[in-house]
């Protein structure tokens, strides 16, 4: 029995010693490993250490200050651009807006002629812009007038991500005839529009429609342009028809020359096809009259823009010269006093050919003479024509009545010119402030003096140094 | 119409020249020629002729072909740049590799410039738009981008670039207002001139090269290698030699030399501009002179661009030296790349404190 408690004991105990053994062996194991991990720690907090060290000692490099107010949400971050351009007048008339017209020209809507006399608001133009997605970008520009509506400038969307240097944009948007048209009325030199665009497009064509773009890839700017669409607005006339009511073409080419010029010249056509214009007439006969023109309408616009800067630097001084000429051809037929009592008028509703040729230019210029000062100069002349109308000479048996240019009194040849001045201060690119004097000659054989106090500011979004 | 009867004598002659026609580029002249025939051709070597000119025609299309496809690998990244030092960084980075246009000139302010037709034209061509971002050109880049009918420089494309992404701005406001001046809400736009941020630019443009002209990734790291090494070297010497402009007090023009101020240690101690962007006013500048009286500075600084006439005005009456500084590449003589801009820059400064 001792034997063999002894021989268990031992057996045991050299077990023991083994695993005891065995024990240690991993304890020294472990202890090692420890030893490594403190000793590779050690030497990763002392690297650390010495980074930080090295980074204070750099006091100089630029540290991050990254904006203290952040969006409390992402929603914020996705907000369009948004820009607000507030705009008002003084105005002071010699002569009554209220007769305001451009003789021998078809009136071309509510936006012609000087506006209200005294103190007035222009319209308040409201931007929404922002990349829709890596295809699309939209904008919005509404127009809240001084008379408490609110119209829809511009609103487009216009491709980003088409091939070989097309572009389309589509709703409503200023066409991009001419040089002009495309320009909001805030970043106009002068207070009101050239004779020419208030004659011949109502102020500003813009309609509904499509739009193509073709850059071509050429180190010289050459663009195609065509549009369509529903012909909304004066020369043309929204019809209750399918499909386009109205085309307009246009090519533009420009460049540099040297550091100090730019240019940039363009031909435009645009072409509507009118049914039921109606236009208010003078008779000499019958007195006030409302006429109606069907017919075809094709104008042409050639136009040229000239910026120099010394050095390209418009910071402190600039020129800036531009001119546009337009041609108007109208063919159809006009409807005469289509409201008149036919026993009073013989005539009254009765059509008969019409056809006319008109032209007009502008031309000015805009000097920066000191950093927040420009002063410039405009021209305008037009060319009504004499139109052809079929019932001029008729006559009839019954009342006697024989129709004579004097029953188309408006549209009688004339020459409408203006000449037009302006100073203008401009604190910082957000605001401006103007002064000019008009000499217009637009109505018949009047003459009106008319000076206009005007201020413009910017709000919101920076807005673009477009050419 | 010339192209086309002169091909046509070629084919006629028995020409086969094939770069000829590669270079006009234009297959379907080639195939005008095929399907209609010469009237003049010998009657007997018709059949011949017809066959020459099928093979001729194989032979042009599929060099066009190879011209078309291949014209990536050995075309230059087309790279418009807003300004003479992302020009200058881009040289340095695509050496032959990349076609540089550069936007705008050291003597023009670029947040004026305008979205001028030849930079539409140039943007429409660009495989890479290199900006400066931080809203400097705020006013164009958005209009070229969307003018440009180019997708490959839109927004958050690969062929735009932003300079100032990435890197850390001084002056960022805490709030912005407009009735602060033209303050940049993303902070002080000018950072190429503390030269340890071109080092931080041109990585990234290399990356950016890389991924737009594979091809030539290993040139752009090559040459990206070897213009850290350059810079790196060329920054401590500079160092060394602009030690006496530390805690120099200088008054500028506009806050377009901070970081140039912010490396070397030097101490700005007043502004024309009474804001920024706004141009000094004679009210300002004589406040300016009287904190001049107890606050003294040693130079006034201005960048080639800057309406020289305020700074005169000071600099007569408070017998302050001017030091017109280059600004950027091309604003001086000697600045002709970004060393020299650098060379130049600390040299300037270096004599004015010695007047």
């Amino acid at each position: 029995m001792v034997i063999k408690r002894t021989i268990i004991a031992s057996v045991v105990a050299a077990l023991f010693c083994v695993s005891a053994r065995v024990w240690a062996d991993d304890m020294q194991e472990i202890r090692n490993e420890i030893k490594e991990i403190r000793e590779s720690y050690e030497a990763r907090i002392k690297n650390l250490e010495d980074r930080l060290k090295a980074a204070e000692a750099k006091v100089t490099e630029p540290q991050p200050q990254g904006p203290a107010a952040k969006p409390a949400s992402s929603v914020a971050n996705f907000n369009p651009g948004i820009g607000l351009i507030l705009s008002g007048f003084y105005k002071n008339l010699e002569k009554d807006p209220g007769t305001y017209s451009i003789a021998g020209f078809v009136p071309g809507g509510e936006e012609i002629g000087p506006g209200e006399r005294g103190f007035s608001l222009s319209e308040s133009e409201l931007n929404v812009f922002a990349n829709i997605d890596p295809y699309f970008y939209g904008q919005l520009t509404a127009a809240i007038t001084g008379k408490n509506t609110v119209e829809v400038e511009e609103a487009f969307f216009k491709t980003l991500a088409l091939p070989a240097g097309l572009s389309l944009k589509g709703g409503r948007f200023f066409s991009g005839i001419g040089y002009l048209n495309e320009v909001h009325a805030h970043a106009w030199d002068f207070v009101d529009q050239p004779l020419a665009y208030q004659a011949f497009l109502g102020g500003q064509f813009g309609q509904n429609g499509l739009q193509a773009k073709w850059l071509a890839p050429t180190p010289v700017f050459l663009e195609f342009g065509i549009e369509g669409g529903n012909g909304r607005n004066f020369p043309g006339l929204a019809r209750n028809k399918n499909g386009f009511n109205g085309g307009a073409g246009f090519v533009h080419i420009g460049g540099d020359i040297g550091e100090s010029t730019s240019w940039r010249t363009g031909l435009s056509y645009l072409y509507h096809r009118v049914k039921g214009r109606e236009f208010e007439g003078e008779s000499g006969t019958f007195g006030g009259i409302t006429n109606s023109f069907d017919g075809k309408s094709k104008l042409m616009i050639a136009d040229g823009v000239l910026k120099w800067a010394p050095n390209g630097n418009p910071k402190e001084t600039y020129f800036k010269i531009q001119g546009e000429y337009f041609r108007r051809k109208e063919s159809g037929e006009l409807a005469f006093d289509i409201n008149g009592d036919p026993t009073v008028n013989p005539f009254a509703g009765s059509a008969s050919v019409f056809s006319s040729s008109q032209s007009g230019w502008y031309l000015q210029g805009v000097y920066k003479f000191l950093s927040q000062w420009r002063a410039g100069l405009r021209y305008d002349e037009l060319d009504s024509g004499t139109p052809n109308i079929g019932l001029i000479g008729q006559s009839d048996a019954g009342t006697g009545i024989t129709i004579g240019d004097d029953d188309f009194s408006g549209l009688k040849k004339y020459k409408p010119k203006r000449l037009s001045a302006m100073i203008d201060w401009n604190p910082t690119e957000f605001s401006r402030l103007r002064l000019q004097y008009s000499q217009d000659k637009a109505r018949r054989d009047i003459t009106d003096n008319q000076i206009f106090i005007q201020y413009i500011y910017s709000l919101g979004a920076h807005g673009a140094h477009k050419f | 119409m010339q192209a086309l009867s002169s091909d046509k004598r070629d084919t006629s002659r028995g020409d086969s020249s094939p770069s000829r026609g590669g270079k006009g580029g234009d297959g379907s002249i080639v195939n005008g020629g095929k399907t209609h025939p010469h009237p003049n051709l010998p009657l007997e070597g018709e059949g011949a002729a017809i066959k020459f000119r099928f093979d001729l025609t194989v032979k042009l299309v599929c060099l066009l072909a190879i011209f078309l496809f291949a014209r990536t690998s050995f075309a230059a990244v087309n790279v418009l740049a807003t300004t003479p030092e992302w020009s200058a960084l881009a040289t340095e980075i695509g050496g032959d590799k990349v076609s540089v246009y550069v936007a705008t000139t050291a003597f023009q302010d670029v947040h004026q410039i305008e979205a001028k037709p030849s930079l539409v034209a140039r943007a429409r061509n660009a495989d890479l738009v290199i900006a400066n971002g931080a809203d400097l050109e705020a006013g164009w880049i958005p209009i070229l981008q969307r003018e440009s009918g180019n997708r490959k420089i839109q927004e958050g494309s690969q062929g735009y670039f932003e300079a100032t992404r990435g890197l850390n701005l001084l002056d960022v406001p805490t709030s912005v207002d407009r009735s602060m001046g033209d303050v940049h809400a993303l902070g002080n736009p000018h950072v190429h001139l503390d030269p340890r941020n071109l080092l931080k630019v041109a990585a990234a443009l290399t990356q950016r090269l890389g991924e737009i002209d594979s091809v030539n990734k290993a040139t752009f790291e090559a040459r990206n290698q070897s213009f850290q090494q350059r810079m790196v070297e060329a920054i401590k010497r500079w160092e060394i030699l602009a030690a006496p402009l530390k805690g120099i007090p200088v008054v500028v023009h506009h806050q377009d030399q901070k970081y140039l101020l912010h490396w070397l240690g030097m101490k700005e101690v007043a502004a024309l501009e009474s804001k920024p962007g706004i141009p000094p006013s004679t009210g300002h500048l004589s406040d300016l002179l009287q904190s001049l009286q107890r606050e003294p500075a040693k130079l006034i600084l201005r960048g080639g661009y800057n309406d020289p006439k305020p700074s005169n005005w000071l600099a007569q009456r408070s017998k302050i030296p001017i030091v017109t500084l280059p600004f950027t590449v091309g604003g001086s003589k000697d600045a002709k790349d970004l060393f020299g801009l650098f060379d130049d820059t600390i040299a300037k400064l270096l004599a004015g404190i010695k007047q």
